[in-house]
């Protein structure tokens, strides 16, 4: 059922074009408007005005339904957030794993709701910390575990059982999850019980983030062979965290975002049923990442176009019958190429107006940026901001008062559709090309990103786009928020942990282990069993990568510029 | 004709984040630059082998993940070994104000964080190479 009909539509266009000729030329004659052409963030023009005549053919239980029905444009749930709060899930995770322990007691003292580690670099290139490459590295980017040992003293007094952490890790997510594993089995808990996720979503690393290590062949086994082992014995566990946000933190646009990270969740889906597993027993696992960056509209109307077609493509292309295998369910984190180095506070408010986005499009779970991320990894006074920016947008803003109050903003749905069209015109290229891994293979995605950005920064040195402190309101004040300060001995303990823990461990054991994962990658069984083993005898990550190094191989990616 | 000026764009250490570094080798070439791109995940070595390679007169670090006080000298270091001492080194990423003075200790000459208009960059290479600014 359409809203307008043909006769409605004819006077809104007659009044439309009345009013142009009329009221509005006559401001135009006496002033022009400010800029000759608006753009979105991601350079899409804007119209001065939307109006029905934009979405003549709207259809509301087509396009939109109700809330925790197909194809949950409103949401994905019945009452979203009157009946239960987004999770506000602050990443964290820095030096060694003592001191992210404690940040990750302070942050749920501080209402935060569900975990979120972020590793250092070495740990998510499958390093120790004292490999070569590792120098300089350490501590940096996030906390470093190599072993078995880390993850304990990392959930140390945290009750893996109860609390749901989210681990953004993906070339050796395997090895990982599986230290979780362990960890939580040792603190008396069984895995069936543990709830959380694993970003586990290399396609993007490819894309976007460059954090591959594998083949894609040899890739899409391991994240393959984690779907399956999920959908086995890990019910609660979201095993793919299908990730649009390091492609648009590298410079894509919204619309590139949307579709090149469901084409993943797409290629991922394949890969699945390829292993002949049940697309309704694995599919309601998997789950989305977004970025919500500045501009509101364009955000929220990617969640909402999000949500539409990855239903409409579950049901309808891939015939999933289970309506949780429908559900695009997802967590978002405001946009960290966002933030400006220059008057960071600014940032608070830029973080703000991100999170704010998120919300009105949706989303299940949110982290928000800390003011001082340009600069350096956050201060604890930093992340309690963001945070409470979090709390105040679910208690005081009225914003989780009603499910997805946009519907049937003219502007809303136009840009919901345009983007939706958009979307699938990238999918008819990327099939054209054999697929996503063809089109990473020949460098396409990593092209089209790379003009975008280039395109941005070019908008912002000619002033197309004004950042606030970066191009206008230049003000050359120093800096005064207080920068974290990482413990100075904190090499040295993790070092000699990983010393200590070569030393203790039975190494024939080990040997053993690492000798049975070799076979079992150069097999096709799934290859989590013998990580798990691997890892309960304190094989390092180091070790258990070197072995998929050693059978896979390594890749090095085209590069363009 | 004088040679084009020719410029390394460059990323050491582990850290994938590209954005930058192909932003700015993008910007140089346009502003008339020859611009070698490594690609990311270079060691030291590798940066200062392409660096003697491609007989450049820049090179350009482009650092993310906070390893850079351990990797920039170590490219400084290898780029001496090389004999090439005069190449200018220029650094950017998020590199906090307080590391600043002892990298332009080592002789690294322009530091560039988030937020830099790409003219910038191509203005200051002009000027500590003495070329008049096109």
């Amino acid at each position: 059922m359409t809203l307008f009909n043909e006769e409605q539509l004819n006077q809104i266009r007659n009044q439309l074009e009345h009013w142009e000729t009329t009221t509005l030329k006559k401001t135009l004659d006496r002033r022009s408007e400010r800029r000759p052409q608006f753009i979105t963030t991601s350079s899409v023009p804007v119209r001065r005005l939307y109006t029905p005549l934009d979405i003549a053919d709207f259809d509301y239980q087509r396009d939109l339904g109700m809330p925790g029905e197909y194809p949950f444009t409103r949401g994905v749930h019945s009452t979203m957030y009157r009946g239960r709060l987004w999770t506000m899930r602050m990443f964290a995770g820095f030096g060694t794993a003592e001191e992210t322990n404690q940040r990750y007691q302070y942050l749920l003292s501080q209402g935060n709701m569900g975990l979120s580690v972020a590793f250092d670099m070495p740990t998510l290139y499958g390093y120790d910390t004292d490999a070569p490459e590792a120098l300089g590295e350490f501590g940096k980017c996030g906390v470093a575990v190599s072993s078995l040992a880390d993850m304990e003293v990392l959930f140390d007094g945290i009750p893996m059982g109860e609390v749901s952490t989210s681990m953004t890790i993906n070339s050796p997510a395997a090895i990982l999850w599986a230290m979780y594993i362990v960890a939580a089995e040792k603190q008396g808990y069984h895995r069936s019980q543990l709830r959380g996720t694993i970003q586990n979503d290399i396609l993007k690393e490819y894309i976007a983030q460059k954090e591959f290590l594998f083949p894609p062949a040899p890739s899409m086994r391991l994240v393959t062979d984690t779907i399956e082992f999920g959908t086995r014995e890990m019910p609660l566990w979201n095993t793919v965290s299908i990730s649009g946000y390091h492609i648009r933190e590298a410079g894509a646009t919204a619309v590139q975002e949307l579709a090149f990270t469901l084409a993943d969740g797409f290629a991922y889906v394949e890969a699945a049923l390829e292993r002949g597993l049940d697309i309704d027993e694995f599919a309601p696992r998997l789950s989305f990442f977004f970025n919500a960056h500045n501009d509101l509209f364009e955000e929220i109307a990617k969640f909402r176009a999000a949500r539409r077609i990855w239903a409409r493509a579950m049901r309808e292309k891939y015939g999933a019958q289970n309506p949780r295998s429908w559900l695009l369910r997802t967590h978002a984190q405001t946009a960290g190429v966002s933030l400006t180095s220059r008057q960071p506070e600014n940032n608070i408010v830029r973080v703000a107006i991100q999170a704010l986005a998120a919300i009105l499009g949706g989303t299940q779970s949110l982290h928000t940026n800390s003011m001082d991320e340009a600069l350096a990894l956050p201060s604890e006074k930093a992340v309690t901001i963001a945070l409470r920016t979090q709390q105040i947008l679910a208690h005081e803003s009225g914003v989780a008062n009603t499910i997805d109050p946009l519907a049937g903003s003219y502007y809303v749905e136009q840009l919901t559709n345009q983007m939706e069209d958009a979307a699938n015109d990238y999918f008819h290229r990327i099939e054209s090309q054999g697929g996503v891994i063809p089109a990473i293979e020949s460098g396409f995605f990593q092209r089209e990103i790379a003009d975008a950005a280039y395109q941005y920064q070019m908008e912002i040195d000619t002033r197309q786009r004004i950042v606030v402190g970066v191009n206008d309101y230049v003000a050359d004040e120093p800096i005064e928020i207080p920068l974290l300060q990482m413990d100075p001995a904190g090499y040295d303990r993790q070092i000699a942990r990983l010393q200590r823990v070569r030393a203790e461990r039975d190494n024939s054991a080990v040997q053993k282990a690492l000798a049975e994962l070799a076979d079992c990658a150069r097999g096709d069984e799934n290859l989590m069993p013998p990580i798990i083993a691997a890892v309960e005898h304190y094989a390092t990550l180091g070790e258990i990568t070197d072995v998929f190094r050693r059978v896979f191989g390594e890749y090095h990616e085209p590069v363009h510029f | 004709m004088k040679r084009k000026i020719r410029v390394l764009v460059a990323k050491p250490g582990l850290d994938g984040h590209d954005r930058g570094a192909k932003v700015v080798a993008r910007s140089l070439r346009d502003a008339g630059f020859e611009v070698i791109y490594t690609g990311i995940r270079q060691t030291p070595a590798m940066i200062a082998e392409a660096a003697l390679q491609e007989d450049v007169d820049v090179v350009g670090l482009s650092v993310l993940s906070g390893a850079h006080m351990a990797l920039v000298p170590k490219v400084k270091e290898a780029l001496v070994a090389q004999g090439m001492d005069d190449v200018l080194v220029l650094v950017g990423g998020i590199i906090p104000n307080e590391d600043v003075p002892a990298l332009n200790a080592i002789g690294v000459k322009g530091i560039f964080g988030p937020g830099t208009a790409t003219q910038e960059i191509v203005d200051f290479i002009h000027k500590e190479l003495a070329e008049p600014a096109a």
